[in-house]
Parts: C-alpha cells; structure tokens; sequence
C-alpha cells in the first residue's frame, strides 16, 4: 500500500512536471485515498487507547535528566547535598521530587503514630503535640524558598566552577509549606521571661540540634505537615519540620522532635563550626540567619547553546530575598557596563522565588549575562569583587553575588567571574 | 408550654448551635509533658556550662584505641586527611593565608564537641558510643594540640573548663547587626 505521504509527494511532483491536467483524470482516485488514510496522518497517540490511570503521577519518561545532582560523602552516603536542577524547570514553584536535600546523616524513616513534638524548657507547662493532634490545629499557607547556607558555596573558588546553575546553585527551593503558626503552639505551652532562645532537634540520625532567636518563631514560622499540599516528603522532614521565611536552610529543622525554650543560645556544631563564616582577620561571622538577595540567569546558562545567530533569545532567571520582596531585576549583557530592568512575573511574593524575563537579541558577539536584584529593603546584590572585599574569600556560607555567564561567538556559554 | 413546642423549640436550639462557629479558633490540645521533659532522652543538648552533661571520664590513652577503632577510617588516622572534615592541628591558622577549620583551631567550645560526638558519631551508628568513651575521645582529639595535658582526664566536671584557642573568635551578627 502507498504511504500517503508518498502520495502527496508524487502529487506535488505530478503537478510541478505535468502542470494541471495530470489532475483532470486521477483526482477522484486521490480523494479516495486520503479518506481511507487519514489515519495514518495522525500521531499514534491518537490511533490507540493511551496508558490506564495511575495512583501516582510521574513526569514523562522524556524527562528523565531532570534530576537532583547528587553529590555526597562516599564513606556516608547520607552525609551530603542534592541540587534542585534550575536550569531545567520554569515558572517558581519547585516540585516536591526536585526540592534540594541537605541531609546530615540520611533521611529517617518516621512512623507518624510514633512521633512526639516535645516544647519544653523556659514555658509554663511542658507540652507534647503528636501528628493527629496538630492535625486539629488552624493552619495557614506560604510560599516561600529555603536555601541552604552554604548554597552557590563554589563561587569563593579562584577559578569560576563549570557546572550547570542548578548544579552549583540549586541548594535553594521553593515551596508552598502549609501548617501550624508555631506561635500558637508557644503561647499555649506559656513563654516564661527571660526566654531567648529556642533548641531545635530533629528526629533523624545527626540529631541535629541549633538555637533559633524565639522571636522568628513568634513572627512567622510554621510547623509545617505539607508542602505544595501534599504532606511532606520523607526527605523534607515527614511528619513535620519548621519553616522559618528567609532564613537560612539549617535552621528550618527537619523531623522537628523538641522545641526548647532557653535563655541563651546552645553552642551546637551547626552554629559554631558549621554555617559561621570565617574572615580574613580571622574572625568569623555568626548567627547570620537572614539569607540576602541574589539572582540567576536559569536561561540561557551554562550547558545551553545559541543556536540561531543572530537571533532572539528569551533570558529568564529567578530573584529572592530573605528580607522581602523582590522589587527590580536588572539585566546586562555587556558584562555589567549597562543595565536593563527585566519584567518580574507576579505574584511577587515576600521572601519567594520571583521569575523575571527579557527578551534579548543577540547579534553574535562575545557578551556577558548577568542579573542584579534588588529588594524592598533597597539592597542590592553584590558584585562578587565587593563580596569578597567585604567578606574575604574563606566564609564559605552565604555567597551571594552577581553570576555572569560568558556567551562566546560561536553561541557557547561558560560561567566566568565579571566584575 | 405544650410537650410539643418545648421539644420542637429544644431541637431548634440544637440546630442553631450546630450552625455557630467556634468561640475561640481553635482548642488547646497540647499534652502535659513534665515527664517527658524530665527524661534523659530530651536532654541531649550539652551547654558551653556543662549542663546535660553525663557522669563519666575518659583519658588520650583511652581516646586514641577507640580514633584508631571507630573514627580514623573517615577522619584519618591522626585525624585529618581522610573523607570527613579534619579535626586536629592548624591552631593558629585561622589568619593566614590558608586558614584550616579543625575542632582545635576553630570550634569555640568543648562542651559542643561532647555534644556532637554523642549524637552524630561514629556516623553509621549515633548514640552507640558510652559516655566513658565519648570523653575519652574528647581528651584525645583536644590532647593532641595540647589545648589539654596528655595525661589529663576528662569529666563532666573539667570538660566545660576546657579552654579553647578560638574561644573568642565569633562575631554575633543577630540581633545588632542582623
């Protein structure tokens, strides 16, 4: 049997050699085909019954490279990161499956029957919450990112790191976190004077344990059960685990067992020789909670190409900011020499990801792409000359300056150090 | 007053608060937990004071057959070199040009070295370790810098007295300067 799109080729052939009257005898024998075949002109997809439902969705199996890079301690497994991949999704909210994993010591397996939140210490009355009972509780919703504090960590290197931006800054999700305000469980147990401090301590095998200024979880944290309204994921803190809006990732504790109210702070590993950043007199910075400003070009970045020269090109990125709102984004393709303000997409949310776009035409020549944001507190983010000027090269934590990708004229695209 | 209406007029009643919403927003429904609170179990936090700490002591001696046992293989063997983050030597670094973040050249506090090592190491079995032995590892990692003597022992008496060298080496960014 002929293949209709043969036909149609030896159509438009007999039309192009024979002119018209090839058509005056063979047009009914054409329309008689095309009737008949119509079938096979279609998808396959729209030939056959597609696949039965399923419990529970999954993305299509051509999107299987959208993974979290994992990248962990050989000898302990559990010991490590997993980045969000940035440069593969769009609009803001991250998807629970790729929201970034900073584990200590694993994720835990937590029976829910089985789990206590214990606040005890400076209150009136020690209390404990189980699952079900806070299940009864007023709960509200946020959207907001949490990012580690050591996220974008490589870029103190001397030399600019030549991976994807998920890969080097995707230690940074965001979310719809739904839950408990943690001040109505606070006020409940009774804060006593002199309370300053509150421990955290999760349930997994780091124990992990850090003092939070009580006043954040007065203002606007939430014991949060779900997240982008499904109940949290195991390695997002299954059953429960504090949410604390432009703070820096360790604080928001996962697998929450004890809240204990103090006067001072603990001292623990993770507020001392961990998330503390050393300076070049040799003091290190600590207690630097709120997580400032930055931007990301997500496209077109590193791994991408240019393919069309000249052509237009779509430049997105994401802008948050631990203190507020993201109020301007500001694009250069000339390595900072001259800036355009990018659109930002609503809603613009407090202390969440906001994307911004501007379309670019590029003429083909050697540029460099960066953003800068700026929030509602009028900060704006750094160069990275002047973060290592205020800071020193060895803070490791809370990097946050401009990222410039080098487009060369051939349409590659490298990550290098602008200004 | 009829049967009737007494009854219809109850019933009236009942509906009409089945329709309000609650007075308060929500019920208290924490549990009382001073019993909870009590146990050692919720206690695990130790205090640059000491407070929480367990009875127990531990030598070097001691300290170094256990490194050699439980920890080198991911510390290495004198503590530093191997997968996990170095916990010996570069006291006084911190300034240079290569500055190195060992428990002995930059963790403030000795209480906070008890503390981890109880709750988090060896890392493939947390909480496994005896109090005896965890302050046995403590004199041992702290020893070999000689922030404490050799021959000292350690207990939950002189552990908080330990001084270490970068006891002042932290700058409070919350609450002035947040």
């Amino acid at each position: 049997m002929t293949k209709p799109t043969d036909s149609r080729r030896q159509f438009l052939q007999k039309v192009a050699l024979g002119g018209a009257f090839a058509g005056s005898f063979s047009l009914p024998v054409w329309a008689e085909q095309n009737k008949l075949d119509v079938a096979n002109d279609l998808p396959e997809s729209m030939r056959k019954p597609g696949k039965a439902f399923s419990n529970y969705g999954h993305p299509s199996p051509h999107e299987q490279q959208v993974i979290r890079w994992i990248s962990a301690n050989p000898d302990a497994p559990g010991n490590g990161v997993s980045w969000t991949p940035l440069h593969d999704l769009q609009g803001t909210i991250t998807p629970n499956g790729l929201h970034y994993e900073r584990h200590h010591n694993g994720v835990p397996k937590i029976d829910p029957t089985q789990h206590l939140l214990l606040i005890d210490g400076l209150v009136d009355k020690p209390l404990s919450f189980d699952v079900a009972t806070l299940m009864r509780y007023p709960m509200i919703s946020r959207t907001c990112f949490i990012e580690c504090g050591g996220n974008s960590n490589s870029g103190w290197r001397s030399n600019p790191i030549q991976s994807k931006v998920g890969y080097a800054h995707g230690l940074v999700s965001n979310a719809e976190w739904t839950g408990v305000p943690l001040k109505l469980l606070l006020q409940e147990a009774g804060i006593k004077t002199g309370a300053k401090w509150v421990i955290a301590e999760g349930a997994d095998g780091a124990a992990l344990n850090i003092s939070i200024p009580l006043e954040k979880l007065l203002d606007d944290a939430i014991l949060a059960l779900y997240q982008n309204g499904e109940r949290l994921r195991p390695e997002n803190g299954y059953p429960m685990r504090l949410v604390l809006p432009g703070w820096e990732g360790i604080l928001n504790v996962k697998w929450l067992r004890q809240l204990r109210l103090t006067n001072v702070p603990a001292m623990s590993r993770d507020e001392t020789s961990q998330y503390t950043e050393l300076q070049t007199d040799g003091t290190a910075r600590q207690f630097t909670f709120v997580m400032e400003a930055k931007s990301l070009i997500t496209s077109p970045s590193l791994g991408m190409m240019l393919p069309d020269n000249p052509g237009i090109y779509q430049i997105s990125g994401l802008a948050w900011s631990g203190r507020g709102k993201i109020t301007r984004v500001e694009i250069s393709a000339d390595g900072g020499d001259t800036w355009v303000d990018a659109e930002l997409h609503g809603p613009i949310l407090d202390r969440a990801f906001t994307r911004f776009s501007l379309p670019w035409y590029w003429q083909g020549d050697y540029s460099i792409l960066q953003s800068r944001a700026t929030d509602e507190t009028g900060y704006v983010q750094p160069s990275r000359d002047s973060l290592i000027t205020n800071r020193g090269q060895y803070g490791f934590f809370h990097y946050n300056a401009i990222v410039s990708w080098e487009v060369t004229e051939g349409g590659d695209i490298n990550h290098v150090y602008g200004i | 007053m009829s049967t009737a209406f007494k009854l219809l007029s109850s019933l009236f009643s009942v509906l009409l608060c089945t329709l309000c919403y609650a007075d308060t927003e929500h019920q208290t429904l924490g549990k009382p937990a001073d019993n909870l609170s009590s146990q050692a179990q919720w206690n695990l936090t130790i205090t640059p004071e000491g407070k929480n700490l367990p009875v127990g002591h531990g030598s070097a001696e001691q300290g170094a057959k256990i490194f050699a046992l439980k920890c080198a293989a991911c510390h290495g063997p004198a503590g530093i070199g191997a997968s996990a983050e170095p916990l010996i030597g570069e006291v006084g670094s911190l300034v240079s040009d290569y500055p190195e973040k060992t428990v002995n050249s930059y963790w403030p506090y000795a209480t906070t070295l008890f503390d981890y090592i109880r709750r988090a190491m060896p890392i493939d079995a947390p909480f496994s370790l005896s109090a005896d032995e965890v302050y046995a590892l403590c004199a041992y990692i702290l020893s070999q810098d000689d922030i404490i003597a050799k021959d000292q022992e350690l207990n939950e008496e002189n552990l908080p007295q330990v001084s270490m060298p970068n006891r002042d080496g932290f700058i409070a960014i919350y609450p002035d300067k947040h």
